[in-house]
This record gives C-alpha cells, sequence and structure tokens, in this order.
C-alpha cells in the first residue's frame, strides 16, 4: 500500500494503481474523454492533467501510478487553465455542428465543455475534410473525430479485427480504415462496438428512420414490426424510465402510436429457430460422421461475416438456420401475408434490433425467400427508435401497455434470453433435450452456459444422446481464440454459441450508448430475470409455433422450412 | 557613426543560434516513417525564411512551391500540380541568383523524384503512406529490437540481472555488444530533442559488468528436430541459442579453433576481452549445443551430408576472407592482410613488431584495429594510408582519434599505387600518388579522391597492413546450389531464406556483406523464428522480467556521461580493455536521463514494449 493525498485528503492505495483509478473509488471526479478502462489508457486528450507537488509538469492521472508521498491537486489554477486550453484545442478541429449531431445530448465532449464552461473559442476553427460513405452501416465523420483511439483500440483488443488505424503522420495525423482502404473493403463485421465507444458522433450506425417514416405515410404500405429481445431491457434507458414502465408492453403502445400496422415479437422466430437450429443439431449429432464438428449458432451477423472472412474453411460448421430477424421476415411476408390477405409485395418489415451488423444481414443472399423482395425492408436500432419516439414526443409512462399482435407475437422465456451470452445454448439444449428424450429438462438445468464469463464450457448427458460437448463465447478477440484452439485441436465441442459483442445482443453496437459503463451483463440479467418469470420456458411448447408448424410448415427442417428459414450454404465474403 | 565597428553578435542572433543548434538535433531525433511529403513542405518553409528577397525566382518562385505543396497536403488539387510544382521547381534552379534558391528548389525537385508515390497517394486519395510502424526510437533502430528503455530503467533500479536477461530476449550476446556494438540506437534517441543521446552502450556495460554470470533460461520440451549451423560467429551463435531454447538440437560447424567468429578473429582483446568474450560463448552454450570445431565445409564434411544429416540448415559464415588491391609488390614479404593479423591474433599466436615501421592501408574501422594493434605489438611507428580525407573514413571517428592519441600518423589523401620491395623480395616501401579531393557522390554523400599535379610519395616500410574490405569464401556454397549475388553475397530474402533451397536459410555477414555484430545477431534471431515455423512450431520467446512502471521527471537538460579511458600513453603498450566501465554514480545519473518512449508518448499507445516474438 502507498500512502499520498488528494486535494489534502489522505489516501491509500495498492501499488501500481493509477491515480484516476483512485479518485475515482473516492468520488473525487477527474475529467477525461479518451480514456476507457484498461483498453485506453494512454493520456491522449490531456483532460485528466493533476498536478503533483513537486514535479514542474502537469501529469495525466490516467496511466500515473500513485506513489509514496505524492501530494495531488487535481484542481489547481494551472490545471485549470491547462484543462481549459486543450480543451479549446480539441474543438479547434471539431465540428462542433452539435445542433444536427446524432450525439447531441449524449456526446462526452459536448459534456466536458458545459461541464467546463467552454464558452468562448480563441482559436481558429477548422475540422478535418470528411468524406461519408454512406452504403455501410457503420459511418465516420473524419470532423468529428478527436483521435481518442478507442475506436481502434476496441477493434484490436475487444474484436480483434484491425479495421481501424492510425493514418498520416505529423500534425495530419488521423484514425482511418487500416491499410488505406475502405470500409467496404475490409472484414468489418459492422459489429458497431466502435460506435458505441466513441465519445462524440464521429462514428455513428447509419440512420434509417426516414425510411420507416416515408412507409408509415404511404397509404398503400402495410407496416409489420418485430423487436428483438435485448432491445426491450434497454429502450427504456434513453428515457429515464423506472423498472415499472420499462415494459415490453409499453414498447409496443409506443410503437402503435406512431402508426405502426402490426407490432411483433422476434422472440417468436427465436422460438423457431430453436426448432429449426435444434432438429438440425439432432439430425447432425445422430449422423456424427457425416460432419464437420462442432457445430456452431448463425444467429449472430456479426460472427457469421466473422466466420466466413476469418476462418471461411469452418463455414460449413455453421448451422444453416436464418437469424430470428430474418426467419421472421420470410414468415411475415409468406404466411402471415397470406393470412391477413395483403399481397407481400405492399408489406414493409422493420426490424427493431439491438445490433448494427443486422443492417447488412438483410442484404445478404438468400434473404428475400418469400417474395423475392427483401424479407426484411429496414433494421433500426434500438438508439434510432428511440429517436423516433422522442421527435413524436411520445411519454411512454403515459401510455397503456398493450399485448404484441397475433400470431407472430407470443413467445416463451426460452426466447428470450437469445438477447444474452448463454441464451441461444441454453433455449436450444431444453429443446434438444425434450426433443431426443420426449421429456423436458428442468428449465434451469443448463445454467452453465449462463454469465457473463467470455468464454464457457459445459458438458451434458443427455440420455439416448450421451455427452454433449458445448461453449459459449462472446466477443470477436475471445472468438478467435476459441477458433484458434478448435482449428489446433486443443479443444473439442459439438455445438458452440457465438456473439460478436460482449455479453451478447444485450450489448450490441445498436444499444443506447452510456459513457464509462459496459452495460450488457445488467440488461442480460434482465433478459434471464424475464425468462425466469415466464409462463412457458421451452421454445417447443410455444403454442403459435406449433400451429405454424401444423397449417404451414408441416415439421422442422421440412421442405418449406427449407425453402423459407435456412440458407442454402455460405459463400466466403458474400457479404462485401 | 563611427567609419568602421567590430563585429558583434547581437542578443538576438545569439538566440537564433542556440536554436539552430536545437534544430540540428531535433533533425537528427527524427523518427523513421514520417510523411515525405509534410517534411520537404516544412525544409522548404525554412528555405524560405532565408531567402534575401531580391530576386523573383526565389522570393516568389519559392512561396509559390509552398502554397502548392501545401495544396498537395491539404486541398483537392488538380493532378497537374505536379508539374506544376516540377516545372516551377526547374525554373528556380535555372533561373535563381544564388545557392539559396538554386539549392531550396533542388530539394523539391529531390523529394518529387524521390517519392513521387507519396505525392500521388496525398492527391488522388488524401491519404499518406507514411507511417511511425515502431514508436520507440532506439529499439526501432536496433537491428536485434533490445527493450532498450526497459533494460535501462532495470539499470536505474540497480537492477542489472534482470537488465541482462531482458536483453537476451533479444540479443543472446549482451556482453559482446556491451564492449562493442556501434550503438545505432543512439542515433536517433528521442533525447537528442533536450541535449544529448543516451550513452546506450556504456549503460549496458555497466549492466554487464555487475550481474554477474546469469543463469540462462529453461529450454522447451525437446521437439526432437535438429538444425546445424555452419558458422558460429555471433549470427550462428545467436540462432543456435533461440533454436535451443525453442527444443530444437543444435550442432555449430566452426572452421576455425574457437567460436566467436570476428569477435574474435576481427576485434582485439582491447575492445573485447577474451574473458568476456568467453563466458558469454560458455553461457550460450550451457543450452546444450553441440559444437564441431576445426571443420571446414566441403573438405571436412560436404553440404550435401550437412543437408541429409539435419532438418533445417543455417548458414553464417561470415565475410573472412581478404580483398587484394591489385597493386604491385603486393605479394612480397612483409605485405599482409589485415584479416591474416587478426585472425592470427585471435588463435593467440605471437607478434612481435619492435622497431618495425608499420603501414596500413584502409580508413574503416578494421583499418584502425590493426592500427592500434600494431602500435601495442611495439612498432616503432604506424602510418595509417587512406586516399579520401580523415573525415571521410569510415571508421568510427571515436576509433580514429583513439588511434592517434595512441601515436598513430593519419596519412589521409594519399592513393596507393606500388609496393617497393629488396633484392630479398621484402617490401620496404610504399609509394603513393597524392589526391585532391572531388565532387561529391549525390547517392553516397561521399566526395571522389582525383590525382592531385603533386608527384608520388614513398613512405619507407617495413611492414605493410592491407585494410580494405572482406570478402566470402562462398564457391563451396555455390556448387551446392547457394544463388551468390555480384559482391560475393548469398541471395537470401529478407526471412533468410534461401530460394531454391528448402529447409536451408542464411544472415549474417555472408548475406549482407561485412557488417556489424549487431546486424549478425539480429539475422540469427530472425532465422532462429523462422526455421521454428518451418520445422512445424511456434515457440514464443519471451522474458518473465518485469519492467519498472516510468516516473515522471523534468525535463532538463543535462549533458550526457561519456565513458572513461584508460590514458593512451598506458594503454598502448597492452592489449587489456581500454574503456573503463560507468561507477555506479555515473550509470543511475545517465540512466535516469532515459526519457521511457516506451512509455510517454506513443509508446503507451501501441508498439512500446514487444513482449514476445
Amino acid at each position: 500500500m502507498v500512502n499520498f493525498t488528494i486535494n489534502g485528503k489522505s489516501l491509500k492505495a495498492p501499488e501500481g494503481t493509477t491515480i484516476l483509478e483512485v479518485a475515482e473509488k473516492n468520488n473525487i471526479p477527474i475529467p477525461h474523454l479518451c480514456y476507457l478502462k484498461e483498453i485506453n489508457e494512454i493520456a491522449a486528450c490531456r483532460m485528466c492533467l493533476v498536478e503533483i507537488e513537486g514535479t514542474d509538469r502537469y501529469q495525466p492521472a490516467c496511466n500515473t501510478v500513485v506513489t509514496e508521498g505524492m501530494a495531488i491537486h487535481t484542481n489547481s489554477p494551472g490545471v485549470r487553465e491547462a484543462r481549459k486550453t486543450n480543451l479549446r484545442l480539441i474543438l479547434s478541429q471539431h465540428n462542433s455542428n452539435c445542433t444536427i449531431c446524432i450525439r447531441s445530448d449524449n456526446c462526452v465532449l459536448q459534456k466536458m465543455c458545459y461541464d467546463l464552461n467552454i464558452h468562448y473559442q480563441p482559436y481558429e476553427v477548422k475540422p478535418e475534410r470528411s468524406k461519408v460513405d454512406l452504403s455501410v452501416p457503420v459511418i465516420r465523420e473524419a470532423s468529428k473525430c478527436i483521435k481518442c483511439m478507442r475506436c481502434i483500440q476496441i477493434c484490436d483488443k475487444v474484436q480483434g479485427m484491425h479495421i481501424w488505424d492510425l493514418a498520416g503522420t505529423g500534425s495530419r495525423t488521423t484514425v482511418d480504415v487500416s491499410y488505406s482502404r475502405r470500409l467496404r473493403d475490409t472484414d468489418c463485421t459492422f459489429c458497431g462496438q466502435c460506435v458505441t465507444h466513441c465519445p462524440t458522433g464521429a462514428l455513428t450506425i447509419r440512420d434509417d428512420t426516414m425510411r420507416v417514416l416515408h412507409a408509415l405515410a404511404d397509404p398503400d404500405i402495410t407496416t409489420v414490426v418485430q423487436i428483438a429481445p435485448a432491445v426491450r431491457v434497454a429502450w427504456a434507458e434513453s428515457f429515464g424510465l423506472s423498472k415499472k414502465y420499462a415494459t415490453a408492453g409499453r414498447l409496443v403502445a409506443a410503437l402503435k402510436s406512431m402508426g405502426f400496422d402490426y407490432v411483433f415479437d422476434t422472440n417468436f422466430t427465436a422460438d423457431l429457430t430453436i426448432m429449426e437450429e435444434g432438429s438440425e443439431f439432432i439430425e447432425r449429432f445422430t449422423h456424427k460422421g457425416k460432419h464437420r464438428w462442432p457445430m456452431f449458432t448463425s444467429c449472430c451477423p456479426g460472427w457469421v461475416s466473422f466466420m466466413k472472412s476469418q476462418f471461411p474453411s469452418y463455414a460449413d460448421c455453421l448451422s444453416t438456420a436464418k437469424s430470428p430477424q430474418q426467419m421472421f421476415g420470410a414468415l411475415a411476408k409468406s404466411y402471415f401475408a397470406e393470412q391477413i390477405g395483403v399481397d407481400p409485395h405492399k408489406l414493409f418489415v422493420i426490424s427493431i434490433m439491438p445490433c448494427s451488423a443486422k443492417k447488412e444481414e438483410i442484404n445478404l443472399p438468400d434473404m428475400n425467400s418469400a417474395c423475392g423482395d427483401p424479407d426484411v425492408d429496414v433494421v433500426l436500432t434500438t438508439r434510432e427508435m428511440c429517436r423516433l419516439f422522442r421527435s413524436d414526443f411520445i411519454v411512454p409512462e403515459e401510455l397503456e401497455e398493450m399485448p404484441f399482435d397475433s400470431p407472430l407475437g407470443s413467445s416463451t422465456g426460452a426466447a428470450v434470453i437469445f438477447g444474452a451470452t448463454g441464451g441461444v445454448m441454453d433455449a436450444a439444449l431444453r429443446s434438444a433435450y425434450y426433443l431426443i428424450t420426449g421429456e423436458n429438462p428442468g428449465p434451469d438445468a443448463f445454467t452453465a452456459v449462463r454469465g457473463n464469463k467470455p468464454w464457457k464450457e459445459a458438458r451434458f448427458n443427455i440420455p439416448g444422446a450421451g455427452l454433449i460437448k458445448v461453449a459459449v463465447v462472446s466477443g470477436l478477440a475471445n472468438t478467435r481464440r476459441l477458433m484458434e484452439a478448435v482449428d489446433a485441436g486443443t479443444v473439442d465441442y459439438d455445438f458452440v454459441e457465438v456473439m460478436a459483442c460482449p455479453g451478447g445482443c444485450a450489448g450490441g453496437g445498436g444499444q443506447p450508448i452510456h459513457e464509462g459503463k459496459e452495460c450488457a451483463a445488467d440488461r442480460g440479467n434482465m433478459l434471464w430475470n424475464l425468462d425466469k418469470h415466464s409462463e412457458i420456458r421451452y421454445s417447443h411448447e410455444n403454442p403459435d409455433v406449433a400451429a405454424l408448424y401444423r397449417t404451414y410448415l408441416k415439421k422442422p427442417l421440412g421442405e418449406r422450412s427449407h425453402a423459407l428459414l435456412h440458407v442454402h450454404g455460405y459463400l466466403p465474403h458474400d457479404n462485401k | 557613426m563611427s567609419r568602421l565597428d567590430v563585429k558583434t553578435p547581437s542578443k538576438v542572433q545569439a538566440i537564433v543560434d542556440q536554436m539552430y543548434r536545437n534544430m540540428e538535433r531535433r533533425i537528427a531525433a527524427s523518427p523513421p516513417g514520417l510523411c515525405p511529403v509534410d517534411m520537404a513542405l516544412n525544409f522548404l518553409s525554412l528555405c524560405q525564411a532565408q531567402t534575401c528577397g531580391k530576386c523573383v525566382p526565389c522570393r516568389i518562385g519559392l512561396a509559390q512551391l509552398n502554397a502548392m505543396l501545401h495544396d498537395v497536403l491539404e486541398g483537392e488539387p488538380d493532378p497537374s500540380i505536379l508539374d506544376r510544382i516540377e516545372s516551377t521547381a526547374r525554373v528556380i534552379i535555372r533561373t535563381a541568383d544564388c545557392a539559396i534558391g538554386i539549392d531550396a528548389a533542388e530539394l523539391v525537385l529531390m523529394g518529387l523524384e524521390g517519392f513521387k508515390d507519396d505525392y500521388e497517394e496525398h492527391i488522388y486519395r488524401h491519404r499518406c503512406l507514411g507511417s511511425l510502424k515502431n514508436p520507440v526510437p532506439c529499439v526501432a533502430l536496433c537491428p536485434a529490437g533490445v527493450d532498450i528503455p526497459g533494460y535501462i530503467s532495470l539499470i536505474n533500479e540497480g537492477r542489472c540481472e534482470d537488465a541482462v536477461r531482458l536483453i537476451r530476449k533479444d540479443n543472446p550476446l549482451p556482453a559482446a555488444c556491451a564492449y562493442i556494438c556501434e550503438h545505432p540506437c543512439e542515433a536517433r534517441c528521442r533525447r537528442n530533442m533536450v541535449d544529448d543521446p543516451l550513452n546506450i552502450r556504456a549503460l549496458k556495460r555497466y549492466a554487464v559488468d555487475h550481474a554477474g554470470n546469469v543463469p540462462q533460461p529453461k529450454c522447451a520440451a525437446p521437439t526432437g528436430k535438429r538444425v546445424a549451423v555452419v558458422g558460429g560467429g555471433p549470427g550462428g551463435l545467436s540462432a543456435a541459442y533461440y533454436l535451443a531454447l525453442m527444443g530444437h538440437k543444435v550442432t555449430i560447424f566452426e572452421r576455425h579453433k574457437a567460436l566467436g567468429g570476428m569477435m574474435r578473429y576481427g576485434i582485439p582483446n582491447y575492445r573485447l576481452p577474451r574473458t568476456v568474450l568467453d563466458n558469454e560463448i560458455k553461457s550460450i552454450l550451457s543450452l546444450g549445443i553441440q559444437v564441431h570445431r576445426n571443420v571446414e565445409i566441403g573438405t571436412d564434411i560436404t553440404f550435401d551430408d550437412l543437408k541429409k544429416d539435419y532438418d533445417c540448415l543455417y548458414l553464417s559464415i561470415g565475410a573472412q576472407t581478404d580483398k587484394k588491391m591489385g597493386i604491385e609488390g603486393e605479394g612480397s614479404e612483409g605485405v599482409m592482410s589485415a584479416v591474416q593479423l587478426l585472425s592470427a591474433i585471435g588463435d593467440e599466436e605471437e607478434f612481435d613488431f619492435t622497431g618495425k615501421r608499420v603501414v596500413v592501408i584502409g580508413g574503416g574501422n578494421v583499418a584502425m584495429d590493426v592500427t592500434r594493434s600494431a602500435i601495442r605489438l611495439g612498432a616503432e611507428n604506424v602510418s595509417v594510408v587512406y586516399r579520401r580525407r580523415q573525415s571521410d573514413m569510415t571508421a568510427q571517428p571515436e576509433e580514429v582519434e583513439g588511434a592517434i592519441a595512441e601515436g598513430a600518423e593519419i596519412l589521409s589523401l594519399e592513393a596507393p599505387i606500388r609496393i617497393e620491395t629488396d633484392e630479398n623480395n621484402r617490401a620496404v616501401a610504399l609509394w603513393t600518388q597524392p589526391q585532391i579531393i572531388g565532387e561529391i557522390d549525390p547517392r553516397t554523400g561521399r566526395p571522389s579522391p582525383a590525382v592531385a599535379s603533386v608527384p608520388e610519395h614513398r613512405i619507407p616500410a617495413d611492414i605493410i597492413i592491407i585494410a580494405v574490405g572482406q570478402g566470402i569464401k562462398s564457391s563451396t556454397f555455390e556448387q551446392s546450389g547457394v544463388k551468390i549475388q555480384r559482391g560475393g553475397t548469398f541471395l537470401a530474402e529478407s526471412d533468410t531464406k534461401l530460394p531454391d533451397l528448402d529447409g536451408v536459410f542464411a544472415g549474417g555477414d555472408c548475406v549482407t556483406g561485412p557488417a556489424t555484430v549487431i546486424r549478425a545477431i539480429a539475422a540469427g534471431k530472425v532465422a532462429a523464428a523462422n526455421i521454428d515455423e518451418y520445422l512445424g512450431f511456434h515457440h514464443e520467446i519471451t522474458s518473465n522480467v518485469t519492467v519498472p512502471a516510468p516516473v515522471f521527471k523534468d525535463l532538463k537538460a543535462r549533458g550526457r556521461i561519456s565513458i572513461s579511458e584508460r590514458d593512451a600513453s598506458e594503454r598502448k603498450n597492452d592489449f587489456l580493455c581500454i574503456e573503463c566501465g560507468y561507477t555506479d554514480e555515473e550509470a543511475h545519473r545517465e540512466s535516469g536521463r532515459c526519457l521511457r518512449c516506451d512509455h510517454f508518448g506513443y509508446g503507451n499507445f501501441r508498439g512500446g514494449r514487444v513482449e514476445k516474438w
């Protein structure tokens, strides 16, 4: 332990602790812009400077460790001046067009200027030239970039994709796509983790809300919206709603109030995915010699893209089942259009997703299997949906809860956990057990796959099938380690669930952004809680799914399922 | 108004002069990889400030060049701007009245021709090809990439053993390098911006002198693979060391009686004491490396047999044959090559030059080594004959100064033309043709000498030592399929693989031509990594030493502490080590000057520390 003082207060901390860590633990706020705990402690923004007695230069709190006898001052006259000057320098190269910026009101830089009482700028303002490419879901506006390097570090250290890098040298140094490429030409999975960790509006997900508003305005169009599991536990954060009001029923009511014709639940097709993917797993597992192992889940488009570009030889190990979003689109424009007697070409399917990669998934081959049009027309992230609500001045507390529409609106506890790491595996095992043994396992028989460890392994004995070795991983750098281990033969699995974002969709690139806070675990726990309190907790017990098979699909992996709900092979790089 | 005034520099001029010196040092500390267009623009801005303002091409032309370069970097110019820049620069060169304008425009033109790709990347794609790949200047410039800030911080804490362990991760010969490395690491030390580069080699010397016998790490589990290393010099020893650590069975084949290569047969004891070298080699061999000494490839064992018996070969035979001058009398008695002399000294053969007049031909480090050895062998006088100026010598300046201090005479601008012999074919004198220094070769930056209108000189001599470079004994290998390039070097890829010869790798002097110990070590390290992969493994070399957290400090300018030497009058009488190591106080002070670029600046973002390879 070392003893030191901050602003005169005597404190102690273990050796090797940084000034910033200690200060935060002791409720002494030190402003910072570029800092991201354990990911980016590079002292680039020079906002966290503090004065240490006996030294003539200010030191960054984020990567200076406390030493015995140190006397630290976080608000000396010199520090005050230094912070303000450096902040004005940052602003001199920042496009401060806050009024029309997506991150307005949720921008770390904007808040910093407010906090530091910055209201005049002595320096000439000259932001970097921006060229925006709207053909990809991840958008970079160079003029808003403050070169904090967080995107580079997240992509390198957490996702292991090395898409962003420094470009140029000297005072023209900036962030850009690595190796002088365009984003479209890289293996970017569009996971959006760089966006949710960007402190400003430099990195955003393409806003597609106008397309939705146009559809709503067209009287000839029937709008059908689906809501992904992880959206319901995150959307209310943007409105500061208490748990009591933050319900899926109120979300349905808000969408209805905007004029959407049908509001359905992606959970329905999550249950359906379990039926298809679970059956596929049993089919493969009972014909073990015919397949390469392990089998991988296919609901995460970031992961599927990663697999195709990084480990293309394993692409055949992916389940051919489409993701719940795509199954929904295919059924909406076939089964459902038939039911309500509407021309599927006049049906406009909107997905509300916690995910930015879903915006690319809808353009993949095989994703137009219902009527030839794209099965899903547009994907909005949770954040875009919240912006739509805000622009309609919706007050969620004032809305009465409403149920999802029928028939694509019913679901089980096994479906809602698709939004958390381990959830797909848990749900699949519950139904696989039933399909093999004819009996339900306990709904909490597979808890070993839950929890927030990035790489989980478990083995389960299913009577009649034997020992099943499973693994669950989230975050692409972790995924790469797992794939390398699979490839080297140092691990041996039958079934692997992968989610590209750390913690799964709950921490997806389309979810509300909270500076300095990773929310995946909390949101994931809410999903597990929803499962716990569900009346039905097995996908195979969803009555509407059963009816769908009875009246339309006939059976899992049947001819119609094959046509609508499965892809017909994975072509390498077909998203590029 | 007085009729005349004594010229006294103004206070302002004194400050500006100081700024010039600071800028010179700052330029010296430029890291590699900067945008060349940006640098050209900034140099041009300096030139522009120097124009006297009288003539149009210089006063306005340079300003227009400046504006166009700005446009290239920051605007969206038409590609034809390149032609405009070029034609403008050419007109300035042809029409400016003095060197201020001419030389500035030439600088722009040189860049336009030298890095046109960079210009085009900026114009067409608004991007830059330049990038800083390695932010720590000393590590970037060390061929072996030794973690210099890491071991300096360990020395500062008095942890010399850990310093040696950390160095060994990238260089298994810390002691040899501590005594004789050419220290390219110091060239762009960021400390240059404050005062002077760190004395890195002196610090390393302190570490190895105070570490004692540091045990080697454990080798990885045996792989069952066998690697033969041909040549036991610094490169061969390094490859053998890392391959042994990786668990491979290594055998070194050495032509001489003892290992060490040029560290033993080229570098005299007074620079690298034999005991230091022997201990270091013993430590490397303690990993279980087998050695066959006195084995000549081609006579004692064939290349093809080696290829058959081993899974992989590493050729590091060095450049150990002498080059001839081709002058009359070269074969006469009393004439020898530097390689002959130094190699005989390496094998501890006795020589006595007492009372002899010795002439050394050459201007490189080897010429200085034989000069200073000849002095120690008792020569009455030693003259160094060199055809350019002393400042053009390729030997390190401190070596030349050392030789002069010990009594050597430098006869510069003298080109040897023949050796005069007596009736017994004994050399009695070297005849030289005086030279006049001439035009500078723009590629090498060195001036070429030409015959001066002065008659020939006769330099009386009993012994003439020729030190004009070394060659490579390549014929045996050529017959076995090794591709030989012009100049006699082996053709190898940058990963040390030989084209067309599967499983054969080569590096060091035999590939690069005569170079430095640290470059041979680096090649051995590269070879070890790629041989390991070739054999189907991926062993990682790491160090378990934890580097101390950096402590912030002031940046007050402080003098670089130089390493002291024994008095010339004393040291010239023996072969004992010339240099005296740092005291504890000196080591602590000098290590405290390190700016810790592994942390401060770019280092804590990326590339500050390479923990494994």
